[in-house]
Parts: C-alpha cells; sequence; structure tokens
C-alpha cells in the first residue's frame, strides 16, 4: 500500500483547524481522533440546546408578531445548521473542490429561493 | 506466465482507483467527490419544495400556523432523535478510524435505531392526522407538510436501508480494505448529516410558524 500523504500533490491544502482535523488525512492519531471526539459530543450538546431554545423562543414570542418568531427561528436553526455542516460534515478544513461545488449549489438556491418573491413583483402576473 | 500471475494482472487492471487515497489533483478520494456532488443535487431538491412553500404561503390570504394543530412536543423529541443518530455516525466514523469495528458497529447499529424511532414517531404523527381527517388534499399547508416530510422520511428510510448493508454484507470490506470500508461509512455519513440539516430547518418552518 502506497503512502497516502504521497499521493496528495505538494500545493493541494492539509491542515488541522479549530481542533478538527483536516477529514481526508488517513493517518491521524489516535490522541487526535479522541480529542475530535470530544468535539462531537460538544456539538451535540450545543444542538441540543439550540433545539429546546428554538421551541423555547417560539413560544415566549407567540404574542410578537409572526415576523419575528420567523426570523428568530430561522436564525437559531442557521446557527444549528451551521454546527452540523462545520463539525459533522467537517466544512471547516475541506478540500478547494468542496467549496467551489457548494458556493455554485449555494448561488442556484439563492436563485430558487427569489422565484417566489421575482413571482409577486411582476405586475402582469395573474 | 502462470494463471496466478494472470488472475493479478487482471485484478489490478479491474480495480477502481482513488477508492481509499485521494486524487493528487482533487485532494479526496472519489466517492467523498462523488457524494457531496449528490448532496449538491439534493439541495436544489428540497431547495425547489422550500421555494414552492414560500410561493404558497406569501400568495395565499390566510395559512394555518403548524403548532396549533400539529403534534411539536413528537416532533421536537423527533428533532432530538436525529440530531443524536448525527453524533452517533461521526462516533461509528472516529472508532472505525480507530480499527475498533465492534464499536464502529455498535454507533452505526444506534444510528439505525435512532432512524426507526424517527420513522415510527413520524407515522403516529401522519395516523394521527389522517384520523383527524387532513390530507394532502384538504390544504396547501397539509400538500406541502406531507410532500416535505414525507420525502424527508424517504431519505431517512434510504439512509437506514444504507446502514444495514454496512452493519451486514458490506462489513466483510473490513477484512480485507479497513480504510475503504471506513471512508463509506463517512460518505454515508456525510449524507445523513444532509438528511439531519433538512431537517433542522423542516421542524421550524412547518410546525413553529
Amino acid at each position: 500500500m502506497s503512502d497516502p500523504a504521497a499521493a496528495v500533490e505538494p500545493g493541494v491544502d492539509v491542515h488541522v483547524h479549530a481542533g478538527i482535523g483536516d477529514p481526508n488525512a488517513h493517518h491521524h492519531s489516535p490522541e487526535q481522533i479522541r480529542r475530535e471526539m470530544k468535539v462531537y459530543l460538544a456539538v451535540f450538546a450545543g444542538l441540543a440546546v439550540l433545539t429546546a431554545v428554538t421551541v423555547g423562543a417560539f413560544f415566549a414570542l407567540k404574542t410578537f408578531p409572526v415576523r419575528i418568531a420567523i426570523m428568530v427561528a430561522l436564525i437559531i436553526a442557521s446557527i444549528k445548521g451551521f454546527l452540523v455542516a462545520a463539525f459533522f460534515m467537517h466544512l471547516l478544513s475541506e478540500k478547494k473542490v468542496i467549496y467551489g461545488v457548494l458556493i455554485l449549489t449555494v448561488i442556484f438556491f439563492i436563485f430558487l429561493m427569489t422565484l417566489p418573491v421575482s413571482h409577486h413583483a411582476n405586475p402582469f402576473g395573474s | 506466465m502462470d494463471a496466478h500471475a494472470h488472475a493479478s494482472v487482471g485484478h489490478a487492471e479491474l480495480e477502481i482507483p482513488y477508492n481509499v487515497h485521494p486524487r493528487p489533483d482533487t485532494g479526496l478520494y472519489n466517492g467523498k467527490l462523488g457524494i457531496w456532488l449528490f448532496l449538491a443535487s439534493e439541495v436544489m431538491l428540497f431547495g425547489a419544495l422550500f421555494s414552492s412553500l414560500i410561493l404558497l404561503r406569501t400568495g395565499a390570504e390566510a395559512w394555518p400556523r403548524g403548532y396549533e394543530f400539529l403534534n411539536v412536543k413528537l416532533a421536537t423529541f423527533n428533532t432530538f432523535v436525529l440530531i443524536l443518530s448525527s453524533v452517533t455516525v461521526v462516533m461509528a466514523w472516529s472508532h472505525l478510524r480507530l480499527g475498533d469495528l465492534k464499536k464502529g458497529r455498535i454507533y452505526i447499529s444506534a444510528t439505525v435505531l435512532c432512524a426507526l424511532i424517527f420513522l415510527t414517531a413520524k407515522g403516529f404523527e401522519y395516523s394521527h392526522e389522517f384520523q383527524e381527517g387532513r390530507f394532502p388534499k384538504t390544504n396547501n399547508f397539509l400538500a406541502i407538510y406531507f410532500t416535505m416530510t414525507g420525502l424527508h422520511g424517504l431519505h431517512i428510510l434510504g439512509g437506514v436501508i444504507v446502514f444495514l448493508y454496512f452493519l451486514g454484507p458490506g462489513a466483510k470490506m473490513w477484512a480485507k480494505e479497513p480504510e475503504r470500508y471506513t471512508n463509506r461509512i463517512e460518505i454515508a455519513g456525510l449524507y445523513w448529516h444532509f438528511v439531519d440539516l433538512v431537517w433542522i430547518f423542516l421542524f421550524p418552518i412547518l410546525y413553529l410558524m
């Protein structure tokens, strides 16, 4: 079996980020993997707390205008989404090609989300 | 050249490259790039439904509030279960990287269990809605609710099938190619986290708003 490190060109970024090692590096030390596991458990605790906060905040804000409740719920959901993507999906330390794919996806996703707006803004629409 | 040598040459010719080690140009093994491209298409699939939901909601004179009749407690419980299943997948992957197949399988089994609990709870929710006479045809809210949660449920079911395969016949790979097996769990996990991510947004949008 060849050395995996040798298969990566010198220019390809392999680095360690915020306690989560490069997920594409095959030879992490057991200590590093155990450290990562502690980070995963901390993220899980954070997600559980944020889920409780989402429900609590919503019922606390029930008397407020819907727009505010929607905004608060979406902000908390976005924080939770960031935690899952950044730590569980290792997007904090991924390869450039994945970031490229995701940037393209985000552009098309934003376009999809603006379609309803353009529909309502269309003065010729039914 | 003897028969064994011929077989070896034949095997080498059939071997799919970059299954385990990263390609020099992408820095990734091929399966990982493949799953991210698949997830990009999934973002567009669910994105189209979220866009439809916005269109229906902003175009409606009155829109039902999910929390008034949907089971928020059960959905909150399901959110916890799905988050728990996400952490069990990364723990399985971590234990496999440590060379511990036994613990890896325990965590994969825990993920499957969480998924089955989620689907069972969803089944109870659906049956309650049907008993109350709430069907997809009832109104636009219920149409989009059943479409989005139903599609999400199918993704959960797909994940269960994949993880059961890796617990059963797929686990044979560990004996000969442990790194490849570990990579497979990693990419199945990436899919699973995406399914979790979708639910993180579905839950407040459908149940709380």
